[in-house]
């Protein structure tokens, strides 16, 4: 939280401090018109004079409409700043949490870092505009009101001071308990709404189920911790009110005993009982503000810490120097043997000893994975679930780094690349991969620079055109959240679009053609071979018919290399390729099979 | 005008709700009385006291003074007594509305038709149930209490003043108009710009989680500054509607201190004038001057107030709009509930489009017998999922009917008809809970033994067994412990505990390999005897057995038949099957 003012509202001081100085004015116009009602009462009815009278009461109004104008101004410069500050804290946040790396988002987990951008920079918004408004007013008007009543009377104003610290006793007592308790509710809060996100993610399921009831009870518990919770809080918070109210009041009962007994001896004025009176409320409600204050800071503390956690995030892939990532390729050659030259420019991916794993101390997840593709060549990468594909391209594209051996591309270390230069290589399709809630055209360019055209050579090559063009709004036809008015086929056909957009030089489609047919894949898969002869295409897929024809296939297992080289040489000497063949073209390869293959 | 009833509505259907909780309201009610008139006599004794005083040096009357402080302090402890019963009562309600609507708010999600979570933002619905119902409940537990006590305290304070001096009550003929006037200029500049806050910030968290959901695909492809440039301009929108919305929100506060100044100006010249001509004493003006800024205190307080309710009203009124939303179409009355299902499908010349003028299916029709496979194949975007949707009446058709048993599907309950079926879908979806609790998720009735078979049947048992903690392991939010492969597993695995008569694999196999997929299909197979199976999968291996194969393109059955018929009929299947060699 330090940090965060530190450095996001430090440089709005100076601004604040004018306003600062303009809410003091107003406030101190405020608390001069009780004492003119006093001198009003003491010293001026005593004279007689209607004219004076008159007067005096101009200069309250005069002080009144000074007041109310410099409040004004002095909230509304308060809340633009609370505006600038917020932009800028929530502009910082969204950047970093977009640059985090993987591991990091992992770490913090996405429903988090959403509530942290949306929840905790809201809280900051309105304590920032708060604090400035009540901030200035509250101390002025106490610390002012006091001083005021001393000089009206240091006896009775002692009476008044005696009963701060009881004040203070409860704040603190308050606030003690009630911040532990307002954490434990935001934990709940989590849990409440983690649960109606999870629910609206699974409703077919849930309604297929006919679970709704049991949801229901599920969110009825947590609503009623929730609930509980609030309540609780909010009781502790329910004493100050009264209590604050009470104290004071009985504190006033006894200035005017002590004011009965100063007028009996001549050393008090009756109109400075009756000023006190006036002032009391004014410190009364001074004082309120300030409890609120406490309330309002120990929720955006909390919310302040959650966000500054990510922004001072550590960043944690960093680019290499060249000389750490040496390109003489040939000293490294010797130990990686019959790999040779891996720097060679000739090849487009390099993948030499990598290994690999996502839980740190854990069985790697890739072991020792070497392999090289020239430019233009196809790989094909096959293998079961958690075998590894995956993390194959999370590496390739630097989305994690290797815990050993290097990952080359274009004879380059990853790691060496600026990563807008990397990424510029490549074009992907993951599994899962997101549509998003725009126009087919605003998906495929993700907002890269590409004309008409560009899109539309995009869309054909990725057999997407024919569903397009039915579409009432063609490529400008708006896009559901998640694409949910596309079928599975036609979002991986928009995604392959999307990754085929700007010609890369290294095409990635994992897993990205199992929603479409036979057809639609084999044809998908020829038009990009024609067009795109000098991409270099890493295919991970499930379906041997869809790498059959790459110039390399990796077969995996557990995160092993267990085959590597062409269908035809993979047929004979692995075992496992031998059998997913088998069981995908069916056991005693029947003759319409034949007929076709032949 | 519109907007104005819309309002009234959003008042009537709040009132609706603490409706419910009458007899805690009338105790509130009790208790604001209480406490407010207990309050009010104190400036009355204040003045007596100081009355008391007023002769001056030696002169002043101690016993009356002792004896009007002795009466305050009652007054002012039984007044704090009744506030603070008066705060527990108001938390209690207002904790008590809340939860019923956040209740009713989820309850009213299950209902929605399926096709709502498609064109809302989650985002934006959480919003709803989490914020916007905040903004409502804190409203209600401050504003209630404080506009009672500005009814109570105003009449109160009047009465009391009229009573010490009926001329200088006159002060007030020029400064509650002034207020009331203030007040309505303020709330009618507010009440757009809370509203327009809100959705603003609605807007941006919507966009926040689309965006940090598909962060991968950003990164991917570099789109990290751009995505940042697009949330800024969102973020300078919901920054400045927050602002403009204060802009005004923020006068009021120095007003009400600026009309409370005034009342005490014009208070202190023509109550020094009256006790010039002798209408007044100075304890008069002391009780006065305490009365006024109880009277105009809670008067200008109701423009903060009026602020507060407008933002409680916006959001209000979206809670609202949520809860009018169209849920599917009720359970017919004489509805059967479907018991003893032998699993006999027949859809029969079903027409159906999700917007209306948009047709997708024109003229389906086949039947599917009990224990058959039924295959359904056709390239992507030609209406299989759909299919799905309108089986398990996700969506009714526009016209023909789809028959279970005989009974047409919309003469039965829902929860009957879907129950009937098991599901296994795309989407894998498991919850935050442990891998127990998920597999038996539709059958709570299952044993650890049950659903250890299932696992096994589904090929995930071993790798359930290698975990630390099996089958208590806690899955969690983005399941980064479990591969997507391992949570189709499991949604299968979910899918074969149920103890259905039919059941729905809608392209549930494309993501695991092969040899896993090959060992599933025995041990589905198995399972799926005497069952009737929909199956949608593009892997043609997969369906060979199907008893019938539904050859399905531009929402309609093209080709009906067993594989061997089909290939023999040199058709669209036939060409969709030789083309995995090209």
């Amino acid at each position: 939280m330090k940090e965060i003012i530190l450095r996001y509202v430090q440089p709005y001081f100076p601004q604040m401090t004018i306003g600062f100085v303009i809410k003091f004015i107003g406030t101190i116009m405020d608390l001069c018109i009780p004492y003119i009602l006093a001198h009003i009462i003491d010293n001026i009815i005593p004279l007689g004079e209607r004219r004076l009278i008159l007067l005096w009461g101009v200069l309250m109004i005069f002080c009144s409409v000074l007041a109310v104008s410099f409040n004004i101004i002095a909230n509304r410069k308060a809340s633009k700043v609370a505006s600038d500050v917020t932009e800028v804290v929530r502009h910082d946040l969204f950047s970093r949490i977009m640059y985090l790396s993987h591991r990091q988002t992992d770490q913090f987990t996405k429903p988090s870092l959403i509530s942290r951008m949306t929840s905790d920079t809201y809280n900051l918004h309105q304590m920032i505009g708060r604090i400035q408004r009540l901030g200035v007013r509250a101390p002025i008007l106490l610390i002012g009101g006091i001083f005021i009543t001393f000089t009206l009377d240091t006896a009775m104003a002692m009476v008044l001071v005696a009963v701060l610290p009881l004040l203070a006793l409860i704040m603190v007592y308050v606030s003690k308990r009630s911040i532990p308790m307002y954490s434990g509710l935001q934990e709940a809060t989590d849990r409440f709404v983690r649960l109606v996100r999870e629910d609206i993610a699974g409703v077919r399921v849930i309604k297929a189920l006919s679970k709704t009831d049991y949801e229901t009870g599920k969110f009825r518990k947590i609503n009623q911790e929730v609930v509980s919770r609030e309540r609780k809080t909010g009781m502790v918070m329910a004493v100050i009110n009264p209590s604050m109210n009470i104290l004071l009041n009985l504190g006033l009962v006894c200035v005017i005993i002590v004011g009965a007994v100063r007028v009996q001896n001549g050393t008090g004025e009756v109109g400075k009982i009756l000023a006190f009176t006036t002032y009391f409320t004014i410190i009364l409600n001074a004082m309120m503000s300030i409890s609120k204050m406490f309330e309002i800071l120990s929720k955006s503390i909390a919310s302040g810490n959650r966000i500054w956690q990510i922004i001072s995030a550590p960043e944690d892939m960093g680019v290499l120097k060249e000389e750490t990532a040496p390109e003489s390729g040939h000293v490294e050659g010797e130990e990686s043997g019959a790999l040779g030259a891996l720097s060679d420019d000739s090849y487009e991916i390099v993948f030499d000893h990598v290994t690999f794993s996502y839980l740190p101390q854990k069985e790697p997840n890739v072991n020792d994975i070497s392999f090289r593709i020239r430019k233009g060549e196809t790989l094909g990468i096959i293998g079961e679930i958690g075998s590894g594909k995956t993390t194959i391209i999370n590496l390739l594209m630097r989305m994690y780094d290797a815990d050993q051996g290097r990952v080359l591309v274009e004879g380059k270390d990853v790691r060496a690349y600026e990563p807008r230069d990397l990424k510029a290589k490549f074009g992907v399709v993951f599994q899962n991969d997101t549509i998003f809630e725009d126009s087919i055209a605003g998906n495929v360019t993700l907002g890269r620079e590409m004309n008409d055209q560009q899109i539309q050579e995009a869309l054909l090559y990725a057999r997407a055109s024919e569903f397009v063009e039915g579409r009432d709004g063609k490529e400008a036809e708006a896009l559901n959240i998640k694409g949910a008015n596309l079928s599975g086929g036609q979002k991986q056909r928009v995604l392959i679009a999307r990754a085929l957009a700007m010609k890369p030089a290294i095409l990635i489609l994992d897993d990205s053609s199992s929603a479409l047919d036979y057809r639609t894949d084999a044809a998908l898969r020829k038009g990009i071979k024609e067009h795109f002869q000098d991409t270099t295409l890493v295919i991970v897929a499930q379906r041997i018919s869809s790498i059959r024809h790459a110039d390399h296939i990796l077969v995996l297992e557990d995160g092993n290399m267990i085959g590597y080289g062409t269908h035809e040489e993979l047929m004979k000497t692995c075992e496992i390729y031998r059998e997913i063949g088998k069981s995908q073209m069916g056991e005693g390869m029947p003759e319409e099979n034949r007929e076709v293959a032949g | 005008m519109e907007k104005k009833r819309y309002s009234k509505r959003t008042i009537l259907q709040l009132g609706r709700y603490l409706f419910h909780y009458k007899w805690l309201l009338a105790a509130a009610l009790a208790c604001t009385l209480g406490s407010n008139l207990f309050a009010l006599i104190g400036p009355r004794l204040t003045g007596y006291a100081i009355g008391a005083i007023e002769p001056g040096k030696g002169a002043v009357d101690f016993e009356r003074v002792f004896y009007y402080a002795g009466w305050m302090v009652v007054f002012y402890v039984a007044s704090a007594a009744m506030s603070y019963g008066l705060q527990v009562l108001m938390i209690t309600i207002s904790r008590k509305v809340v939860y019923k609507m956040r209740q009713d708010v989820f309850e009213k999600l299950l209902t929605l038709p399926v096709g709502y979570f498609d064109i809302h933002q989650t985002g934006d619905i959480i919003s709803r149930i989490s914020y916007d119902i905040d903004t409502v409940n804190a409203s209600l537990s401050n504003d209630l209490v404080q506009i009672l006590t500005t009814i109570i305290t105003v009449v109160g304070a009047l009465g009391m003043m009229v009573s010490i001096s009926p001329k200088l009550v006159l002060v007030f003929a020029f400064t509650v108009p002034l207020s009331i006037c203030l007040t309505k200029f303020i709330t009618g500049k507010t009440r757009p710009l809370f509203r327009k806050r809100s959705a603003k910030l609605g807007e941006l968290n919507g966009f926040v989680e689309e965006m940090i959901t598909g962060q991968k695909s950003l990164n991917a492809y570099g789109r990290e500054a751009y995505t940042i440039g697009r949330c800024d301009k969102r973020n300078k929108e919901a920054v400045d509607a927050y602002y403009r919305a204060e802009y005004y929100g923020s006068i009021v506060g120095p007003t009400v201190n600026f009309v409370n100044n005034l009342s005490l100006s014009l208070i202190s010249v023509f109550g020094a004038l009256l006790y010039l001509a002798g209408g007044m004493t100075i304890g008069d003006i002391s009780s006065f001057v305490l009365y006024s800024r109880k009277f105009s205190g809670p008067i200008n307080e109701f423009a903060n107030i009026m602020s507060e309710l407008q933002s409680a009203l916006a959001a209000a009124e979206r809670v609202f709009r949520l809860l009018e939303e169209e849920p599917e179409s009720a359970d017919l009355p004489e509805a059967a509930v479907l018991e003893e299902v032998k699993g006999d499908v027949s859809v029969e010349h079903v027409r159906f489009g999700y917007l209306p003028g948009k047709t997708i299916i024109h003229d389906l029709s086949f039947a599917a017998h009990p224990g058959r496979l039924i295959a359904i194949v056709g390239p992507t975007g030609a209406g299989k999922t759909t299919l799905i949707n309108l089986l398990m009446r996700f969506y009714d058709p526009e016209s023909g009917r789809i028959l279970v048993d005989g009974q047409d599907a919309r003469k039965v309950t829902r929860k009957s008809l879907r129950k009937s079926y098991a599901m296994v879908l795309q989407d894998t979806w498991l919850f935050t809970g442990t891998i127990y609790e998920n597999l038996s998720y539709g059958k709570e009735d299952a044993t650890m033994e049950d659903v250890v078979n299932a696992a096994k049947a589904a090929r995930i048992h071993s790798f359930i067994k290698r975990l630390p903690q099996g089958y208590d392991t806690v899955l969690t939010d983005e399941g980064t412990n479990i591969s997507k492969g391992q949570k189709q597993l499991l949604t299968i695995a979910r899918a074969m505990l149920l103890n259905t008569r039919m059941l729905i694999l809608d392209e549930a196999t494309s993501n695991v390999d092969t040899r896993t997929e090959i060992e599933i299909q025995k041990a589905m197979r198995k399972l799926m005897e005497d069952k009737t199976c929909f199956v949608i999968a593009h892997r043609l291996s997969t369906i060979r057995n199907a008893d019938l194969i539904l050859v399905v393109n531009d929402g309609e059955v093209v080709e009906q038949g067993t594989h061997r018929e089909l290939m023999d009929k040199d058709g669209m299947y036939r060409k969709l099957y030789q083309a995995q060699f090209e």
